[in-house]
């Protein structure tokens, strides 16, 4: 869209650069807003469904399916309070910080092969990094709030979503590893073909660190069970039991957000990220990569792809929400410390090892062909010797420059711009 | 703090012991935090008000304060007949309203000497019963709350539910009933009640081992649970607890078997075991889960589970009392008057309720007025032990031992 701009309107480079961030920012933020809504609904509704009710029936005809909508209007029209003696600029200013991390994560999450808001090869350090800064959000929000409550959810918070970093982060270097890419394309291109290619199915390690990966993931946007920085049954509300109205609607958002986000991160990283169970767009002969109108079709379908399976990851945060009791803080950190942590390392040397010597994953021991070769390139790329080890386990180019530069993704016509 | 229960008698705020032994020491002495738990908390049961002195997560003293429910119900008593004062009994153990007008109705049929016909009897004993279930399903239900799953709370409402529906046919009401009253009982069951009852307790049958299941032999449920609030045998003589409370540190008391004759009578030739553990054993309890081996005998997961085992075992003797009750052919009798005379005299009687023991005293003078009437709280007493088991307990752990002693305000505060 940039270089449209620039070569065809002759607008300025900064001027279409802006207009270009601009738009997809606005796309991000609609996906994000009308997810949130979806999910308050979806919530409600399972829950209900979970609890034998019928959970919202009226609102906007069938389904209730406007009640997040009514629930955003009446959150609009309450009240603004600020407890007396809270730190105003840092009270007011919390909902935001959590928001923005939560919709900054999202500018680097390929929805399908080039649907992404930029394209970063270490987008995957990118969106764990800027995921973690939410919790500045709340523990301001804990701080400045000037309640007790608050203070106590704000510190479990900052406990809990550090530790639980550690985890999550080894977990997310496996598919890095087997990829040979921090570039979120990348590693869910690597993955196109058959659910088989899938990392999930590569080898053990990989299926035992998806699921210690998704307990962090669940731990680290504090859902039930480790939604202890607001346990209601303890903490009234914990970090924003002083909030009401469109603040506290931020920090909802953000966290149906944040939840939709690490689902989608291990659809990527895990599930094959927009590349369905089967590969039927190739088996049509048709490509993703391509400017025309199938080419766009089929990308249209993997986003759909990767919006159900993080729709799906959702709902199974939803359910375990629903049924199970919450932790104590101190079990919290055990399951951190003494499980997630050990197993994830144990996994990520399993895992290291195996596409050491086992490149072809799991199911090319039996002999199919049909497997992703990436960890097949790993182990020739470290056979080459040390000077070809850097290069294919991380992406070649240096992180700075990639970073720095926004290049064009594509050029108008749709090819893809050789980088 | 040489008090044994070592409960402050100052003000937390001017008294920072910090010298009890029992406090857990820490290398690092941090800044102390008084903190407000209720009245308006949400899982402080109603308006309990428990200030918590905290170092960091660590709660190292709890004090409750109560009284914000006081509706002076008592004294209203010495200015109402003795049937007059049952609705007020209604309001003192909401959840189980039923059990507290049988308390009352027995206290003031002893002082008079008055015996209910069998029928009445049986009645009585099929309602109290159901009463209990629907107590103890509220209980575990909001334990499920304060653990932090909301969904068991549903599960047990939806099954209550049909318990206050039967309630709403036979008296009128669904939670303050006045329905067994002084002498009897305001009116008998209506037609095809019992089958309605019989067909409740079939479909319930099957529901409690889901609650086992999300509850009792769940691992979290189990973490959070096992071996808090640990109130050993002594302890629990020595602070006056009882109900279930009592029976979950394994003292074998049960006012229905134990009780005063005119209570006991009421339950003559019907078939109970007391669910308290004797000898490492709960009765019958190759039918339910095995006691998780982190638990001790007297923590929140015991007292959680002889409230399970009591409602299996009400179940089991409101099929009894169905039993005898269509089996009696004689009329149910009238309750007595609103303005009968109660000789002169004093009586005291404790009944079983869900929550505890609760006695009700009554002094006459010769009128229909009690000339003073007065409850004892078993709540009251399950609640002032909170303090000892919540001493270096964690803030989580707070809302999980309150929750197990299962306290309703309105019966402390009255």
């Amino acid at each position: 869209m940039a270089s449209f701009l620039i070569n065809t309107l002759g607008l300025p480079a900064w001027l279409a650069w802006t207009i270009t961030a601009t738009v997809s920012a606005a796309l991000i933020l609609n996906v994000m807003a009308v997810g949130a809504l979806v999910f308050i609904w979806a919530e409600r509704k399972i829950a209900a469904r979970i609890q034998d009710r019928l959970g919202p029936t009226r609102t906007g005809g069938k389904f209730g399916w406007l009640q997040s909508v009514a629930d955003g209007i009446k959150l609009l029209a309450k009240e603004d309070l600020m407890p007396e003696g809270a730190d105003g600029l840092l009270f007011r200013i919390a909902p935001y910080v959590s928001f923005c991390a939560s919709f900054a994560a999202f500018i680097a999450l390929p929805f399908a092969f080039d649907f992404v808001g930029q394209r970063l090869n270490v987008g995957v350090f990118y969106v764990v990094a800027v995921l973690g800064l939410e919790v500045f959000g709340v523990i301001l929000a804990g701080y400045a709030s000037a309640s007790k409550w608050s203070l106590f959810g704000a510190m479990r918070e900052a406990a809990q979503v550090v530790s639980y970093e550690v985890p999550l982060g080894m977990c997310v270097v496996v598919p890095v590893m087997l990829a040979g890419s921090m570039d979120l394309v990348t590693i869910a291109e690597k993955q196109a073909g058959w659910f088989t290619n899938w990392y999930l199915f590569h080898d053990p390690f990989t299926f035992v660190i998806f699921w210690v990966y998704f307990t962090c993931a669940v731990a680290s946007v504090n859902r039930a069970p480790f939604d202890l920085a607001e346990a209601e049954s303890e903490l009234v509300a914990g970090f924003h039991t002083e909030y009401s109205g469109l603040r506290w609607s931020f920090f909802f958002m953000a966290e149906y957000g944040s939840m939709f986000l690490v689902s989608a991160l291990a659809s990527v990283l895990f599930l094959g990220g927009w590349n369905g169970p089967v590969p039927i767009a190739s088996l049509l002969g048709l490509s993703e990569g391509t400017g025309d109108t199938a080419g766009y079709l089929v990308r249209l379908v993997g986003c759909l792809n990767l919006i159900l399976k993080s729709t799906l990851g959702v709902v199974v945060m939803m359910w375990v929400r629903w049924t199970l009791p919450r932790l104590r803080i101190d079990q919290v950190m055990t399951t951190c410390l003494k499980y997630c942590t050990p197993i994830a390392a144990v996994m990520f040397a399993g895992a290291m090892l195996w596409s050491f010597f086992l490149p072809g994953g799991l199911v090319g021991i039996a002999g199919r062909r049909i497997l992703s070769r990436p960890a097949g390139e790993i182990r020739e790329g470290w056979l080459k010797g040390p000077g070809g080890r850097g290069r294919d386990v991380v992406s070649s180019r240096p992180i700075t420059e990639a970073a720095m530069m926004p290049a064009p993704l594509h050029s108008d016509d749709g090819r893809r711009v050789s980088r | 703090m040489d008090e044994p229960g070592g409960i402050s008698r100052g003000s937390l705020l001017e008294d920072p012991r910090l010298d009890d032994q029992r406090i857990i020491e820490f290398d690092v002495r941090t800044d102390e935090m008084l903190v407000n738990m209720g009245p308006q908390h949400p899982s402080t049961h109603g308006v309990l008000r428990l200030v918590l002195r905290t170092d960091g997560e660590i709660v190292s003293e709890v004090e409750p304060h109560i009284g914000y429910l006081h509706r002076c119900a008592e004294k209203i008593g010495e200015n109402l007949t003795h049937r007059q004062w049952i609705p007020y009994t209604d309001r003192m153990d909401y959840l189980a309203a039923m059990n507290m007008n049988l308390g009352w109705a027995l206290a003031v049929e002893k002082l008079m000497r008055h015996r209910v016909s069998e029928r009445a009897r049986h009645l009585r004993v099929l309602i109290a019963e159901l009463g209990r279930i629907s107590s103890h399903l509220v209980g575990m239900g909001a334990y499920g709350l304060d653990l932090g799953t909301f969904s068991p709370f549903l599960y047990a409402f939806r099954e209550r539910e049909k318990i206050l529906d039967l309630f709403e046919e036979a008296c009128g009401a669904r939670l303050t009933y006045s329905y067994i009253t002084v002498g009897g009982l305001t009116a008998d069951l209506p037609p095809g009640w019992l089958l309605k009852c019989e067909q409740f307790l079939d479909q319930f049958e099957p529901v409690i081992q889901e609650y086992h299941a999300l509850l009792t032999t769940n691992a979290i449920f189990v973490k959070r649970t096992a071996g808090i609030g640990v109130l050993p045998r002594e302890m629990a003589i020595d602070y006056g607890c009882s109900g279930p409370v009592l029976r979950g540190s394994g003292v074998d008391q049960d006012m229905r078997r134990d009780g005063e004759s005119i209570y006991t009578a009421m339950y003559d030739g019907y078939a109970f075991e007391v669910a308290v553990m004797k000898n490492g054993h709960y009765p019958r309890d190759h039918a339910y889960p095995p006691v998780p081996s982190d638990a001790v005998l007297g923590d929140c997961w015991h007292r959680f589970f002889v409230r399970m085992l009591e409602v299996v075992q009400s179940m089991d003797l409101v099929r009894q009392a169905i039993d005898r009750y269509s089996a009696c052919k004689e009329p149910l009798g009238e309750p007595l008057k609103l303005t009968e005379k109660m000789p002169a005299g004093d009586a005291y009687l404790e009944t079983e309720c869900p929550k505890g023991q609760m006695g009700f005293y009554v002094v006459s003078d010769g009128t229909a007025i009690p000339w003073r009437a007065r409850a004892r709280s078993s709540s009251f007493s399950n609640l002032s032990v909170l303090s000892e088991l919540c001493r270096g307990c964690l803030i989580a752990d707070v809302p999980a031992i309150v929750g197990s002693l299962d306290i309703v305000m309105g019966e402390i505060d009255r």
